[in-house]
Formats: structure tokens, sequence, C-alpha cells
């Protein structure tokens, strides 16, 4: 994998990142800690691997991506405006009353989001959805996915698993962000999913374990999956809550609570000085 | 002449045949299409038939997803888990985004018979005609219920179909039945009070207008198919004209066509009203007539709801 690359991607994460922290902040609330988690999974998919058109957001032969853990938006709408989607000053906007940017992701009201999501459990369905209408129009885009480890508590994603896999959906690649925690702790004090691996498994899926902040590893697991046939894959990516902000790491308390001032300052410092880091690397 | 009848389910079965050619069409069952009738589309079009199993919400959000995908979705189950089990579904992936999915919900009511309360929903119309961007439509034959299916497929947008399992006589003449989605159909005419009248209820308000009519009362029957959008101006009319409206349905008289017309008059043109339909009941076991007469919708109830109701006309 070209090193230049890879540290690009970073550096559209940790601008991912801050935009997360930027939001958050704004709006006085959302849910920063599953955001900064999955950033480095977005940065790869919109920077690197989706077929998508930021001026034709609605292209019938883009690849499609569905946050099915909606709560999430902070990231999507970071990777969204980022890649061109809407304007990046908008994401000041977000969640306020007369915004486009609604808390959770509305296809309708935002440039480049392919499924209103946010009830969990859901987006996953959709996601199917897509990847068995790219079967009946034998398209060759592809459908992404990511679901919350928490999320997987829901009965519903067992039901689209199970479809899934049964419909061979070869083009759906889901994204598990096993961070661990829950709004009430962790989730296996909560209601514990594991072994998650197994389960998928159980489920038709090929699963792939990958540290879901290491770029080779995420870039690698995307090219297995496409060359998987005949079975929908899971990436199984193992994350850290509040990833890239100190203070915000693996702690549950982050899930859904919005930083202060100084909290905001102190975030957006550490992440100015990875991204100047990244610059003499 | 012996009157012929044809349960809704099955003429939404043949109209999904009928005009499934279109490539863009998908039809998702839930293991019911030997009941829904979705079987006929499957027979003729496999390739656009999806099996999804006994999972009624993972349908409804996939077939949300197909529908992103530029493509008319029907998805079918009986009423009862379209519009209960897979509610929120329903919600925030069908109606919150406007996906052009198609629900098929057959078996409504209580003329199911005798799988009993667990089977039977009477509130449906309720839970769906709440749902911002919903059309609700309650065909009253298998002539209004093929009009139906064909304006859902040239409608974009959510729709619910109410169907139903029983067999129902076939009153209006295909040759001559225009369907116009959101409008009210005067089936009789008349000015001493109004009968509104949905679905299975339908053929019965119009014989029950008969055997008013013979005892010299003259009752105007409308028959509402699109609960909504609701047409206003027939019932406005219909107030106006004739001072007292009786609604009549196969659902509880809690948020179904009675309160969809209630909410009119009361807003624009108070008369005496009386709603005919369940009574904030479940329902039971038995054979669908019996449940029908147990549960006070037939015509001599009907007959005897519009005598009330002219007792109370100011």
């Amino acid at each position: 994998m070209d090193r230049q690359k890879i540290k690009e991607l970073k550096r559209n994460a940790t601008i991912i990142r801050k935009d997360i922290i930027e939001q958050v902040y704004c709006a006085s609330s959302g849910h920063p800690g599953g955001s900064l988690s999955c950033a480095d999974i977005l940065s790869v998919l919109y920077f690197y691997e989706m077929r998508v058109d930021p001026k034709n957001p609605q292209w019938e032969d883009r690849d499609r991506f569905v946050l099915s853990k909606g709560h999430c938006s902070p990231a999507l709408y970071g990777a969204l405006a980022q890649k061109g989607f809407f304007p990046r000053e908008d994401l000041h906007t977000f969640r306020k009353a007369d915004s486009y940017l609604e808390g959770h992701p509305s296809m309708k009201s935002v440039p480049g989001v392919d499924m209103s999501t946010g009830s969990l459990g859901q987006g996953i369905s959709a996601a199917v959805g897509m990847a068995l209408a790219g079967k009946l129009d034998n398209k060759d885009y592809r459908v992404y996915s990511i679901l919350g480890d928490g999320e997987i508590q829901e009965g519903q994603v067992w039901e689209a698993l199970m479809c899934a896999a049964h419909y061979k959906l070869d083009n759906l690649t889901v994204f598990l962000d096993h961070n661990g925690l829950q709004i009430d702790g962790k989730i296996t004090d909560v209601l514990s999913p594991e072994p998650v691996k197994d389960k998928f498994e159980a489920f038709g899926f090929k699963v792939i374990v990958i540290d879901g902040h290491d770029y080779e590893q995420i870039i690698q697991a995307i090219d297995e999956a496409k060359k998987t046939k005949g079975q929908p894959v899971m990436v199984v990516a193992e994350t850290i809550k509040g990833k890239g902000v100190s203070f915000m790491e693996d702690k549950a308390g982050w899930h859904g609570s919005a930083p202060n001032k100084e909290q905001r300052d102190a975030a957006i410092a550490e992440l100015d000085e990875f991204l100047a880091k990244l610059e003499v690397e | 002449m012996e009157i012929k009848k044809i349960a809704t389910r099955e003429a939404y079965g043949s109209a999904l045949q009928e005009f499934g050619s279109d490539p863009n069409i998908v039809v998702l069952d839930a293991d019911l299409s030997k009941s829904t009738k979705t079987d006929l589309f499957k027979n003729k079009y496999p390739e656009r038939f999806i099996n999804m199993g006994i999972a009624e919400g993972n349908m409804m959000a996939t077939a949300a997803g197909i529908a992103t995908c530029n493509k008319t979705v029907f998805a079918s189950t009986f009423a009862m888990f379209a519009s209960g089990r897979a509610f929120e579904q329903v919600r925030n992936s069908i109606c919150y985004p406007a996906l052009n999915v198609k629900i098929g919900a057959t078996h409504a009511g209580i003329t199911v018979g005798e799988d009993g309360a667990s089977h039977q929903t009477v509130e449906d119309i309720a839970l769906m005609r709440a749902l911002p961007n919903m059309t609700v439509i309650n065909p009253a034959d298998a002539v209004e219920t093929r009009a139906a299916v064909k304006a859902a497929i040239e409608n974009k947008g959510p729709f619910y179909l109410r169907l139903g399992r029983l067999a129902c006589p076939v009153i209006f003449d295909e040759s001559n039945y225009k369907f116009e989605l959101g409008k009210g159909i005067e089936i009789a005419s008349g000015n001493d009070l109004t009968i509104i009248s949905t679905g299975y209820m339908v053929h019965l308000s119009l014989e029950a207008g008969k055997i008013l009519e013979s005892e010299g009362i003259k009752a105007r029957v409308i028959n509402i198919h699109t609960i909504k959008p609701i047409d206003k101006d027939i019932i406005i009319k219909a107030a106006k004209e004739t001072g007292a409206i009786l609604t009549v349905e196969e659902h509880s008289i809690i948020g179904g066509l009675g309160s969809a017309v209630a909410e009119v008059v009361v807003e624009n043109y108070p008369v005496a009203m009386k709603r005919i339909g369940i009574n904030d009941k479940f329902g039971k076991s038995g054979k669908p007539d019996a449940l029908l007469q147990m549960y006070g919708l037939t015509k001599e109830a009907i007959v005897a709801g519009a005598k009330e109701l002219l007792g109370s006309k100011k």
C-alpha cells in the first residue's frame, strides 16, 4: 500500500474527527464516542474505495453507504462535507432547527445520504435491500454499511443478516464498529452479543477481524470482501470508542454527550497536533 | 341473479400479476404468499419476487432499501403484522423518507374469522393514517382493488392497501367504474342522512340503504376508498345537505374512518354523527358471519344506527 495514500487517508480521518468535535460542540448535543471510533473506516470508504460523485449524489451506479448506527451522523456528515457533497461550514448548523443536517441522517435533506437511519437495526435491512436491487438489475455497484456493536442487540439485525446470506449478497460488505461500549456501559455487561465472530459466521457471513484503526487492514479487508463470491462479508473492526481524543477514549460517558468549550479546545488541539505530526512523518 | 364474490386479497394478487410486467416492480412477502395472493405475481415473474421469510420488520426496511434504487416495491403480509409488528419500520424507513413502497396488507379486520384476535387487526387504519406521507386505501370490492393497485403503481410514495380475506360481493362494474385517488364516491342518493362506509362494509351499507328506502328513509351512501387523504368536499357536502352522518367500518371506532370523518365534520360543518365499528374491543375466533353479527356489523345494525341517528338530528 502506498504510504503517501495512507497518510492522506489519516489526514482525511483527522479532519473528520475535528468536524465531529465541532459539530457536537456547536449543537451542544450528539454522539462523539461512536463517531470517532468509525472515522478511519469512513475515511477509507469515502476517500479510497467508494465510487461516488458529489456532483451527482443520486447517480444510479454509485456505491451505496448506509450508516446503520445513525446516531454517528457527525462522522458521516464530516466525511460527506469533506468529499464535497455540501459546504463544510454548514456543519456548524448540525442539529439546529433551521438546518438540513438532522440529528440522525436524513436522505431527504442531506446530499450524499443514501438512507435515512437512526432507529437502530433498520439501516442494515435497507442496505440488504440495496444489495438485492443491485443483483436484480445486474449492476456492479457495491453496498457498505456500518453497524454498532450495541446495535446488534436489535433482533432485526439478525433477520437482515439471515436474508443477506440466504440471497448470497456478495455485493454487501458490513462493518461492525466493535468498540465494546454502549450508553449504559460495556456491551458485555449490558447484554452481551458475544461471541460476535461465531454468530456472524453461523448466520452465513464470511467474517474478517481487523484493527479498525489500521489502514492497511481496513483496505485489505475491503479487497478481500470484493473477491468473495456467493457470500456477504462482515468486517469485525476492533475499535476504540472516542478514538483520537485521549480523554474520550474508551469512556461510555462520551457516547452521547457534548464537550464544553474547554474540552472542545483540548480535543481540537490534540487533533491538530496529530495533523502536524502527520505532515512531518 | 347470483352476485359474484371475490376477496380483495385475490383481486390484489390478480392486479399484481396483471400490472406486473413493469420491470421496476418488485414484490416481497413474508412467507404468506399463498394467503396474500402475491403467489399470482410470483408464478408469472419469479425473478422479481423475493420471499423475506417470517421477518416483517426486516421486510419493510428492506423494501425501503430496494425502493431507494428507483423501484416500486410491494411488500405483503397480514395487516396485523404490516401495521402492527412492523409499525416502526414503516414509519422510520418508509414514510419518513417517503419511499416508493406499497404495503399490501391482507386479512384486515374481524372477517379473518377463525384465526381470532391475534390475527385480526382493528386498529391498522388508525396507525397508518397517523403517518405523514402515507396514503391509506381500503377498497370495497375486487374492481376497486384493481384500480387501487394501479393507482399505487402510478403514484409515487408510501401506500397502505387494506385488504380482506373474506370473499366479498363485487358491487362495481368494471366497464364504468372510475377510481380517483382521494375522492369518495356517492353510490346511492338521498337527503335524509348520509351513510359513509369503507371496505367490506360498503356492500352492507348499500343493502341497509335499500331497507331504509323501503321504510321511506332516503339515505345517501358514500364509499370512501381513500381514507387518507380523505375527501373533505364530499363529507362537508353531505353534512350540509343531509344533516346527519353515520360511519360504518370493519375497524375500531377509535382512529379509523369514523374518526377521520368526524375530524372533517367538526372542523367544517358540525352535524349529528354516529360511528358504527368495533367498540374498543379485540376480535375473536369464529365464522366471519357469526363475528359480524356478534360485533354489530350487519345491515340490520346499520339500519338501527341510522334510525337512532335520525332521532338526534336537529
